[in-house]
């Protein structure tokens, strides 16, 4: 079949009646692959962000204490970040093998970085001076003063942070479903493929965005209970 | 022999390049629609968001505007553009990046009115200036470096993100990735990361090229050193 026959009978079909955007029928057929979709797009986003955090936060601390560091840190994950992430996947694929969902979870990982040292660093950055001399004067050691004061104050920008990286790492999961380990972008792509079968694809897109969102939300409430004393401040 | 070497065969082989669907063609491809896709969000988002400065309101829309585009996967909106009335082939495709080209530019043109001191806004107003021949010929000005600073935030974006067209057969440098994991690990794998090679490199070699462009084209009084933030962080 010629290209433009194969557009032609495509149209036809995406327009051919029985293929309403949303379906009913079709979430209780198939509850199941959803279902082990959705799992797969939770893990795979947890597993990234917490990943992600792990290696970044201790990245911000370094470039913090130690200035000359802050450029190269900076410029290295913002040369990654221009990687577009279909590159990024198939950088990592034929090195690390595509049997396996570790090719997707390093090329999300290495996308979070960027976000997550970003803003702990601003944060860092940003802490009042006399703050910090107040705490030099009450005796507290550079680790000590880390935990109990840099850390804490900073706790608003590197929400922010994780907040960026875990919406965006949501949407970018869906990338992984070329190698078969894209979450609910298996069901996108897979209602492509299917003869264009809009209700699979729209219940990927719509759980998609609903995921970021609720995880968007839910780490905001974690901020708050974090922060108590932005809300006296404020109220 | 491994899949680095395959992909330094592949790249040297001058068919790949030269022939139909070969590296020029898709280069050619990939850059139209990325430039497409920026004219486009330009066309958009610049009125809006320089009115939006001007009148001072909107600010919490454009912030929620980025915010949720964050949440919206790429590959779900390639994959739905083509099932609307628009059809297939790529004008959806286009129409796709161009939605992802909107926040920066917008965020950017919004804050670049909203940033300029508002005695500069007096002064004009002063010499009798209207609203009108105060946006375009005072605030338009003074706007520029952030409107360069978004042009080249959503033109890198758009230039990476085009990659993914390829799930769609949109064609760009991203097809020749999708087409070589089409062939499988064992035989696509020099294409994969050839193609991998590629997009990266057109991806970095156009934030460059924007970098030097945007500080040839700001007038020197008003290039500030590491004052505009190259991508606004907002949550």
């Amino acid at each position: 079949m010629s290209s433009r026959q194969w557009v032609l009978w495509s149209v036809q079909y995406a327009d051919a009646p029985g293929n309403p955007w949303f379906s009913w029928q079709y979430l209780r057929d198939n509850s199941d692959t959803v279902l082990s979709a959705l799992v797969e797009h939770v893990t795979l986003t947890t597993q990234a962000v917490a990943l992600a955090a792990a290696v970044g936060l201790p990245l911000a601390v370094l470039a913090y204490w130690f200035r000359p560091l802050t450029g190269p840190i900076l410029a290295l994950s913002g040369v990654l970040y221009t990687i577009p992430s279909l590159a990024l996947l198939a950088f990592v694929a034929p090195l690390v093998g595509t049997t396996r969902p570790a090719s997707v979870l390093i090329a999300l990982v290495l996308y979070a970085l960027l976000l997550i040292v970003r803003n702990a660093l601003a944060g860092l950055n940003q802490l009042p001076a006399e703050v910090l001399d107040a705490a030099r004067g009450m005796g507290y050691g550079r680790v000590a003063r880390l935990f109990r004061v840099d850390l804490p104050l900073a706790v608003p920008a590197i929400l922010t942070g994780l907040r960026l990286a875990t919406v965006s790492t949501v949407a970018l999961v869906t990338v992984g479903s070329l190698i078969g380990y894209g979450g609910l972008g298996d069901l996108i792509l897979g209602g492509f493929r299917n003869n264009f079968y809009k209700a699979e694809i729209l219940t990927g897109t719509v759980l998609c965005v609903a995921l970021g969102l609720l995880l968007d939300l839910l780490l905001a409430g974690a901020g708050r209970l974090l922060t108590p004393w932005t809300r006296g401040a404020r109220g | 022999m491994n899949a680095i070497d395959q992909a330094i065969v592949w790249l040297n082989d001058p068919l790949n390049w030269t022939n139909p669907g070969g590296i020029l063609d898709r280069l050619g491809e990939h850059l139209w629609i990325s430039f497409a896709a920026v004219a486009i969000g330009c066309l958009v988002a610049w009125p809006i968001g320089l009115w939006l400065g001007h009148t001072g309101r909107g600010g919490g829309a454009v912030v929620l505007i980025s915010n949720v585009t964050l949440a919206i996967p790429t590959v779900a909106l390639l994959t739905i553009l083509p099932l609307t009335p628009l059809g297939f082939g790529r004008p959806p495709v286009i129409l796709a990046l161009a939605v992802f080209a909107v926040p920066p530019l917008l965020a950017n043109a919004y804050t670049g009115v909203r940033e300029i001191d508002p005695e500069a806004r007096d002064a004009a107003r002063g010499m009798g200036l209207s609203g009108r021949q105060l946006l375009t010929r005072v605030e338009l000005a003074l706007a520029v470096p952030y409107l360069a600073t978004g042009f080249r935030t959503a033109s890198v974006q758009v230039v990476a993100t085009a990659a993914l067209a390829s799930f769609v057969n949109g064609g760009g440098l991203g097809q020749i990735i999708s087409a070589g994991f089409g062939l499988g690990m064992s035989v696509g794998g020099g294409q994969i990361l050839a193609g991998a090679l590629l997009v990266a490199l057109l991806a970095l070699g156009i934030e460059g090229l924007l970098a030097l462009l945007e500080r040839a084209l700001t007038p020197r009084p008003l290039r500030r050193p590491r004052r505009v933030r190259r991508r606004p962080a907002t949550a």
